[in-house]
């Protein structure tokens, strides 16, 4: 056992070792357990229980926690410890309290009143300690508290240097988690000239507070550009020895020096041209530093000087205004991007990329692109690899398009399948934006499939043949290409997906080629159907009676396939629907209705990709786009505005027939594949798969149930009825979907989490889900939902969480509205949450006389509510408890004098009171008759109550 | 900012954790678990940086202990591996040549080495002087109002637990 420093607590060494010298996982729970047990006697029988023993307690539940195992009593004792008098007791406790108690604990009240005592202390440790706790903590009702008293100790004149410090980055913890409560007003200038203190600690602390600061409200803190330049020009321009302790592995001051950097990322480059100049100088110098040999061997030196040189690259190109330092950044990088830390190597990456989007320096890093594309080829580490993907990506432009696609393409082979799907939109993106030649656009797109047809999403191929149809010139090429693809034995869905719906467009241009035929092509596509899923199945069928029209000659062969029983039978309702509609179309329809019903498809609207829009949902912080004033530089993906195809045709166009061969939308063929809006609940089944084929076709706009009233969906009312006694099930089921719902309360609190399981075989897109409180309401409770996917995939179940909180008691129920897309067609389901005044409940316990004086003592009428209603369910006494139970009542035992009644008592819990509440129950078995009385000590209360509980019995 | 610190052993064992951020037990255990996995699975040699969610991790080992630290996109990860490094040393200085038994007999004081060091999520003072003299202040502390117990008293509460 090694050494315990400090103030040793023998006991807790001896227990550490204990469970060190458990040689299971069985034996160490034993000794924990029998620790637990101990320590929960001591806590309650021990009435002269010391602090130092307390101390060692609560330490031990501590170590006991963070073994991992969960801890449920202790924080009481933890609280005593913060009054003690004994700096290492209040240690311990506020330690205890730190790391296990949760914001919402109800002892928080008194945590805080500990923290305003030491806040007030005159020992600058017992202090500091409070500050420390609220930073770690940091909660709102903490913010609320001491908002105002924390500013004060940062700008007092009288508060020491290290209580200086911590206040600040306290402040900012409470800035971060409830802003409202932090008032720093009139001081915010003399926070600015905190970065002036002759005390590094407390500059150093105040830099991220004031950061904070300025991101809110950048005007009024201005002043702290001239301020930051200056201190970082004292910083760069000392000698290591200046700093002393500051100084780390010869390197002056870095921590301070990277948080200044940062801080002036906030701001345009400084107008006042003695500021600029000075500013220009400190990074000329940081750069120049760069280059001196070496002051140490040590990494530390080498990582801290690093450090603060990229800060400093941030810096530049965030500026973005002087090529000359943008320049010397980009050659700096390339140094590293060869340098033998991997470190370095990743980070000389990903600086790059944002070079590479600035104008002043694009071409130079241009000239990198042989060692990334070795970095792609050679680096160990996939993390790195990815990097040199990104920066590709970044410096691509027109003149190094194919070679940087092709390397791509040629990486993507043996790419790590973490990044395949990231690759395949950027290639996918770089070939659009890039290409001159759009044959070589298609060969790209189509290798993508090929070489990774899982990594291909939706957006890319949806795009290839949007492209296509807008572009007569390659429609030719497009066509022949996708049928040699397809000749593969063993060739990707996706491409057959591509493949039917080119041929069944263009397949027309390629016939007169005897080896691409109309029924060699048919053939061809229909050997890959028995192969593939519905929805590739259902696409297909599309294909076959767009064959119809465009070759009459093999009519009957496809007659004949969409008259077998594997297809006009199929058990998949879309596919027989499809067959039946086709064959029939094709029987009936003269020639020219079927030329003009299933003529070729109009040209797309122009809009920017959808593939940009995925990447960026991908990779929010990972995609150079992101940076917004940036964006014209970087690869954007549309449609060149040289198409010569007329943009605008489709809106125009009498086409309300045509038969789209992919999933339509309800407007027709406008937003045929939903590519504009991928996300979207509007975009009309681009995602839906082939749930939404042909609805609108045939049938009309069949958008059903679609009642954006508000009014509540029928079942909603029941749905809600169950839950008043209960806590856990099912609020509601129709043929799509099943919503379950969890919840817990706690005091004036309450959880509910809410599952929604998708029944269907199809996804659901445009999955939306809004709690709507009306205002009346909105003054009783508060209501808050985390947010929910927009999709829930077939069979799937996805959750939300809703947390809410009761301010005054309230009769009205929140109502959940879902909405999503379901085979083409908006649903809407309104229901009831699950949420009503009695489940704020918490039952007690109470003996016959406390219960009787308390029931006599609220005989006000207004305080008492009976109802006399016929029973609903059979009299079971068991059933009826329970009912009691869940509804938040005790159940309490020999109270009535008849024993056929029930008794119950609850505490109501609203944010500002506490409301006792008594019931009886008295059950009438031969008239099958209920007598239900409840008084509450609030008016008005006992309505409420019995309006909930008159239908439960 | 950052968003939390763990400490692990090379079985995987946690020995310290902290956070900056709220988090549940339960998503506590979760995050815990699964950077203990992607960490301990990567090979010497390999970069310290790796992107996690929204977050980027970045991570040291020390003898037989990692130190992964999860930081903002826009935070600074060759001097979060100094912050860990000042860390170490600090723990070094304070146990004298620190190794993973100090850290699991004396967790507290790891605890409050580094609430000095780094608070709210960032790096308050980097003075390895003054992070020590104020450990140093609260072992004065203690010794000044405790008296040590005596040895009985403590044989005593072990025979009885």
């Amino acid at each position: 056992m090694p050494a315990v420093k400090g103030d040793g607590m023998r006991g807790l060494a001896v227990f550490i070792s204990d469970i060190r010298n458990c040689k299971s996982k069985e034996a160490e729970i034993k000794r924990i357990n029998k620790e637990l047990a101990n320590i929960r006697s001591k806590f309650k029988g021990d009435k002269t229980l010391d602090g130092y023993q307390k101390k060692k307690y609560v330490c031990k539940l501590l170590f006991i926690f963070l073994l991992g195992h969960d801890i449920d009593f202790g924080q009481m004792e933890a609280v005593n410890l913060l009054s003690s008098n004994k700096y290492t007791e209040k240690q311990i406790g506020y330690l205890f309290i730190s790391v296990m108690v949760s914001a919402n604990n109800e002892l928080m009240k008194l945590v805080i009143q500990s923290i305003k005592n030491d806040l007030g202390s005159r020992n600058p440790i017992h202090v500091t300690l409070a500050l420390q706790c609220v930073a770690n903590i940091g909660s709102r009702e903490m913010a609320e508290g001491l908002g105002t008293d924390i500013p004060k100790l940062l700008v007092s004149g009288d508060t020491i240097d290290a209580v200086k410090q911590s206040a600040a980055l306290t402040l900012l913890r409470l800035l971060r988690t409830s802003p409202e409560f932090i008032q720093i007003g009139e001081w915010s200038s003399r926070v600015i000239h905190l970065l002036n203190d002759q005390h590094m600690g407390v500059v150093t602390s105040a830099a991220s507070l004031i950061e904070a600061l300025v991101k809110k409200n950048p005007d009024e803190y201005k002043g702290c550009v001239s301020l930051a330049v200056s201190r970082l020009s004292r910083i760069v321009t000392s000698s290591y020895t200046d700093l002393q302790d500051y100084t780390y592995y010869f390197v002056p001051a870095p921590w301070l020096s990277v948080k200044l950097l940062r801080l002036l990322q906030n701001y345009p480059p400084p107008e006042d041209p003695a500021v600029r100049t000075r500013l220009t100088e400190c990074l000329e110098t940081i750069l120049n530093k760069a280059q001196e040999p070496p002051k140490s061997k040590k990494v530390q030196h080498s990582n801290a000087k690093n450090a603060v040189l990229f800060e400093a690259i941030n810096l530049i190109i965030h500026m973005d205004s002087d090529p000359n330092l943008l320049v010397r950044a980009c050659n700096q990088l390339g140094q590293f991007l060869q340098h033998r830390e991997t470190n370095l190597r990743y980070l000389a990456l990903e600086s790059m990329c944002l070079l590479a989007t600035s104008e002043f320096s694009h071409e130079a890093v241009k000239k990198h692109q042989e060692t990334v594309v070795t970095a792609l080829k050679t680096e160990r580490d996939v993390s790195v690899r990815q990097r040199a993907v990104d920066l590709l990506y970044a410096m691509c432009d027109r003149t190094n398009a194919e070679e940087i696609v092709g390397e791509m393409l040629d990486y993507l082979e043996s790419a790590d399948y973490s990044i395949r799907e990231e690759m395949v939109l950027k290639v996918a993106i770089l070939a659009e934006k890039y290409a001159v030649d759009y044959t070589w656009y298609v060969d790209v797109i189509l290798n993508l499939i090929r070489i990774s047809g899982d990594y291909v999403s939706e957006e890319v191929w949806y795009r290839v043949i949007q492209i296509v149809i807008n572009r007569d010139d390659v429609q030719g090429y497009a066509a022949k290409t996708v049928f040699e693809a397809l000749q593969a034995p063993a060739c990707h869905e996706n491409m057959v997906k591509v493949g039917g719906y080119i041929l069944g467009e263009f397949g027309n241009l390629i016939a007169g080629d005897s080896r691409s035929s109309p029924i060699v092509q048919f053939q061809l596509l229909h050997s890959k159907y028995h192969l593939c899923g519905p929805g590739t199945r259902g696409l297909l069928l599309s294909t076959y009676i767009k064959f119809v029209n465009l070759f009459p000659e093999i009519k009957n062969s496809i007659q004949d396939v969409l008259r077998t029983n594997n297809n006009l039978r199929n058990s998949e309702v879309e596919l027989q629907q499809r067959a039946v509609e086709y064959l029939q179309l094709s029987t009936v329809a003269s020639t020219d209705v079927l030329a003009t019903v299933l003529e070729e498809m109009p040209p797309f609207p122009e809009r920017d990709s959808s593939i940009l829009a995925k990447l960026k949902k991908k990779k929010p912080s990972g995609v150079p786009e992101g940076t917004e004033p940036k964006e014209h530089k970087i690869p954007q993906a549309h449609m060149s505005n040289s198409l010569d195809t007329p943009a605008a045709a489709p809106l125009d166009n009498p086409i309300p027939l045509s038969v789209p061969i992919s999933p339509p939308s309800s407007s027709g063929s406008v937003d045929l594949l939903g590519l504009g809006t991928p996300t979207a609940p509007s975009g009309g089944g681009g995602d839906g798969g082939i749930g939404s084929l042909l609805v609108d076709v045939f049938g009309g706009v069949t958008s059903n149930g679609t009642d954006s009233s508000g009014n509540l969906t029928p079942g909603a009312e029941e749905g809600y009825q169950k839950f008043i006694c209960k806590n856990n099930g099912v609020l509601f089921e129709n043929d799509l979907l099943q919503i379950g719902v969890k919840t817990e309360f706690r005091a004036n609190l309450g959880r509910l989490g809410i599952f929604y399981g998708n029944k269907t075989s199809f996804q659901f897109t445009g999955f939306q889900v809004d709690t709507h409180v009306s205002e009346d309401l909105q003054t009783k409770i508060t209501c808050q939902q985390k947010p929910v996917g927009t999709v829930v995939d077939s069979g799937a179940q996805v959750q939300q969480v809703i947390n809410i909180e009761i301010i005054s008691e309230f009769t009205e129920a929140p109502t959940l509205q879902i909405s999503f897309l379901y085979s083409g067609a908006t649903q809407r389901i309104n229901l009831k949450l699950p949420v009503m005044l009695n489940k704020f409940i918490d039952a007690a316990e109470m003996d016959s006389t406390t219960f009787f004086t308390r029931w006599k003592a609220l005989n006000n009428p207004n305080q008492e509510c009976q109802r006399i209603f016929k029973g609903s369910f059979a009299m079971d006494t068991e059933q009826i408890k329970a009912k009691l139970l869940g509804g938040g009542f005790s159940v309490c035992e020999n109270i009535d004098p008849n024993p056929d009644n029930f008794v119950s008592a609850g505490v109501l819990h609203s944010r500002s009171a506490q409301i006792g509440c008594l019931l009886r129950l008295e059950p009438n078995k031969e008239a099958q008759m209920y007598r239900l009385t409840i008084r509450t000590n609030k008016d008005g209360i006992a309505n409420i109550l019995c309006d909930l509980f008159d239908k439960q019995f | 900012m950052m968003q939390f610190m763990l400490l692990f052993s090379r079985q995987g064992k946690l020995r310290l954790q902290k956070w900056y951020t709220a988090h549940t037990d339960k998503a506590k255990k979760k995050i815990t678990r699964e950077l203990i996995t992607l960490v301990l699975a990567r090979k010497p040699k390999m970069c310290s940086f790796l992107e996690w969610k929204d977050l980027k991790i970045v991570y040291k080992r020390y003898a037989s202990l990692y130190f992964c630290c999860a930081i903002e996109p826009e935070d600074n990860e060759l001097l979060t591996l100094e912050v860990i490094h000042r860390y170490v040393e600090l723990l070094d200085k304070y146990f004298g040549s620190v190794c993973e038994l100090d850290i699991i007999f004396n967790f507290e004081k790891a605890y409050f080495m580094l609430d000095e060091l780094l608070l709210g999520g960032e790096v308050q003072d980097t003075s390895k002087k003054n992070v020590l003299k104020a450990i140093a202040a609260q072992d004065l502390l203690q010794e000044e109002s405790e008296e040590p117990k005596g040895i009985l008293e403590e044989m005593g509460f072990t025979s009885s637990s």
